[in-house]
């Protein structure tokens, strides 16, 4: 059953469009759990953006769906910003007030920006024998964080470049959503302790490892790794963790920087959510997560909303109606319709249910909802339907 | 002929059943949003069925199980978190990297303090979280230890359920050895994870797909049935959640048939009723086709598919009693003649 909802305060609407036109918005962070339509809703946004309100934007995508992706024009993982060529003004838009906005899009390449971050601080030769490193290799390919690393820096190269209106940004897929606010913080709690200053102080002499430094701790410590991990681990370790010595502080200073990039009142953050428990339960902790770290939160976008078009019809009632009617035998085709219309309406309260929830947990979060598309999205006019689809949430239908 | 079938469970009552009864650790995957917790916990339930002992697992830090089972966040430890009418039971168990590797260290080190000084350091922060591989290696060896666990001469747990990480890392995560023994050649970690990688590749394995009838989903799952058998891993059910109900897969819809239905129903017969319903039944139809060439794609991966209804109480306690009747009647289910 669902609840009464007419009762509750109406829930601040989302106005995508006030953000996305605004010349102050700078950054537009999508995030949420996985498997919500984040990609989708950013290149929607971005391409509503650049049709719409006519600004120079840049959709930075992580792991777009094949199709998507040459919806977009992105053959390749090429890391670098491709013009999507078939964008057109929105309708009735008048192009002497608003020159038509350009879209440009790009796909993470994760191995690339890492290899791109090296070169950038160290010379080539250093880089070279970074590059063999069979831990850089690792890392940069594989490391579950790198990924959220990555798509951080290349959000602040994006934003340092300062030749972009307005950059969107899909988050990754990450084990929890809150990885990428976490990296930059956890790489900086990293260089800063002492674990890599006694990997850098070990010494080869007379062929064997030996540490320099006597403590206690220490001395359980490299026992401790090099029994754990082996002592060819160790090498390769050190060796990494000593090329990489050059190029650590320019790293965390960079990502540090683009973590203040995020609380400045050039960015806005939408948690996109399904509504669905494990969504909304994620998009609640997210939403309280950006508070404590002063993130602007912008709004919940909640996609795939069940869309009623027969609003008179209660689900009691069709159920109720569906049955008797299947009984008939003469009236299948309504009776069908009915029972589809009640599971229907059910889904739709149920949804509310879940707003609700958000709402209560996160109060004065303005909501916006996205109807739940029949096929998927991969082209361009779909995506624009996503646009037009986005309605601020007033609480009923 | 097994009866056990729910009345909404839809077709799927034949044909290979959902698992070999010797396989005794279930490892679920599926894109984010698949319901991929839900169904591992729901297939937990189903297998402690018959007075049977089973272990849930995550390692997502996520505590999806508390929030399914509707409990207090759990701890690192087994614990029962639900007892069957028919003396089955579910204990679950959600693994933390960190707890695992000191653990660990305890067991094979005796570190207790050391390990404290290990954090200090930021060791422990170091191998869980940036050193590559280590973290899933301690994931895995957990899962491994839990499956292998024998009290005289008995399995502790007659089945494991792993609630794995999302198809886009499975691949990643369950192959830990080829990483690891890159890096590191010899020492404890290598045969810890030869250990694992052993058991992922034995009989007693199954890596189970969940996926929706939505584009991504499919796509992204069968790319990772694809990537599991080039890596030898063994390749278990297909399990789709959430199907539309199979209703008005031929109908021609047209308004004159609503109007006569709505009236002779009682119920209001205007314009904007007819049409409304006439469009939400047109917007089904085209959920349906992209259904079907969808199931027809995963038919293709020629594993055993399983298909749960789409249910109004879905993230309730009783919504996964429905989904473990389900799953039940796929593990006993007769082959199709």
């Amino acid at each position: 059953m669902s609840a009464d909802h007419s009762a509750s305060r109406p829930p601040l609407r989302l106005e995508t469009d006030a953000i996305l036109g605004d010349p102050q918005t700078k950054i537009i962070v999508c995030c949420g759990s996985g498997g919500v339509g984040k990609t989708t809703t950013a290149a929607a946004l971005a391409l509503r953006a650049a049709e719409l309100h006519g600004r120079r934007t840049v959709v930075l995508t992580i792991d777009p769906a094949r199709r998507l992706a040459q919806s977009l024009g992105l053959t390749e993982l090429d890391n670098t910003p491709r013009q999507v060529k078939e964008i057109e003004p929105a309708p009735g838009t008048d192009r002497a007030a608003l020159p038509p906005g350009e879209l440009h899009a790009m796909m993470l390449d994760m191995k690339r920006t890492f290899d791109e971050v090296v070169l950038a601080h160290t010379d080539p030769r250093k880089a070279a024998e970074i590059f063999a490193n069979p831990f850089y290799q690792a890392m940069s390919a594989t490391f579950s964080g790198t990924q959220e690393y990555m798509a951080m820096e290349k959000l602040g190269q994006l934003r340092s470049a300062d030749e972009w209106d307005l950059i969107v940004v899909d988050t990754p897929p990450s084990r929890s959503a809150l990885d990428f606010l976490d990296a930059p913080v956890r790489l900086a709690r990293f260089l800063d302790g002492k674990m890599l200053r006694l990997l850098l102080a070990p010494t080869r002499a007379g062929g064997h490892r030996v540490f320099s430094l006597v403590s206690a701790s220490f001395g359980i410590f490299s026992k401790a790794v090099t029994r754990v991990l082996g002592a060819q681990l160790l090498t390769d370790l050190s060796g990494f963790v000593g090329a990489l010595d050059s190029l650590f502080g320019g790293f965390r200073e960079r990502a540090e920087r683009t973590y203040r990039v995020l609380q400045a009142r050039e960015t806005v953050f939408l948690v996109v959510a399904a509504p669905e428990p494990d969504a909304i339960r994620e998009a609640v902790y997210f939403a309280g997560r950006l508070a404590q770290d002063d993130m602007p939160l912008g709004g919940l976008l909640l996609n795939r909303v069940a869309t009623v078009t027969a609003d008179e019809i209660s689900a009691v009632d069709a159920r109720k109606a569906a049955e008797s009617l299947t009984a008939l035998d003469d009236f299948t085709l309504t009776g069908e319709l009915l029972g589809l219309h009640a599971s229907l309406v059910e889904q739709r309260d149920r949804q509310l249910a879940m707003t609700e929830r958000f709402l209560a947990a996160c109060p004065g979060v303005p909501v916006a909802r996205i109807a739940a598309q029949p096929t998927d999205i991969h082209d361009l006019e779909g995506l624009r339907a996503i646009g037009a689809a986005l309605v601020p949430h007033t609480g009923s239908r | 002929m097994a009866r056990r079938n729910h009345p909404q469970a839809p077709a799927g009552q034949c044909g290979p059943a959902l698992a070999d009864p010797a396989t005794r650790l279930h490892v679920v995957t599926g894109k984010g949003g698949t319901g991929k917790s839900t169904v591992s916990a729901a297939l937990a339930l189903a297998l402690a069925a018959d007075g049977r002992r089973t272990l849930l697992v995550e390692v997502e830090g996520r505590q999806s199980i508390a929030q399914l089972f509707e409990l207090e966040p759990l701890p690192y430890q087994e614990l029962p978190i639900a007892r069957l009418d028919c003396g089955g039971t579910v204990l679950a168990l959600a693994i933390d990297a960190e707890a695992a590797l000191l653990e660990y260290l305890d067991l094979f080190y005796r570190l207790g303090v050391a390990g404290r000084a290990l954090r200090k350091v930021g060791a422990i922060d170091f191998a869980t979280t940036i050193a590559p591989g280590v973290r899933d290696v301690l994931l895995t060896g957990k899962v491994k230890e839990a499956v292998t666990r024998a009290v005289d001469g008995r399995w502790v747990y007659d089945a494991v359920v792993l609630d794995a990480p999302p198809t886009g890392r499975i691949g990643r995560f369950l192959n830990v050895t080829a990483e690891t023994a890159r890096l590191a050649k010899i020492g404890p970690i290598k045969s810890q994870s030869e250990g694992v990688a052993a058991l992922l590749r034995s009989p007693r394995t199954a890596v189970h797909l969940v996926t929706r009838l939505e584009e991504m989903p499919v796509q992204e799952g069968t790319d990772a049935m694809a990537e599991l058998k080039r890596l030898g891993l063994p390749a278990g059910a297909i399990i789709v959640n959430n199907a539309w109900p199979p209703v008005l897969t031929e109908a021609r819809i047209s308004n004159a048939e609503i109007r006569r239905g709505l009236a002779a129903a009682g119920l209001p017969s205007d314009r904007k009723t007819v049409t409304g319903l006439a469009r939400e039944g047109r917007e089904h139809q085209t959920r349906l086709a992209v259904e079907s060439r969808l199931r027809a794609e995963l038919r293709t991966a020629d594993r055993p598919v399983v298909e749960l209804p789409s249910l109004p109480h879905s993230g309730t306690r009783t919504g996964l009693e429905v989904l473990a009747t389900c799953l039940r009647a796929a593990l006993h289910r007769p082959e199709a003649s």
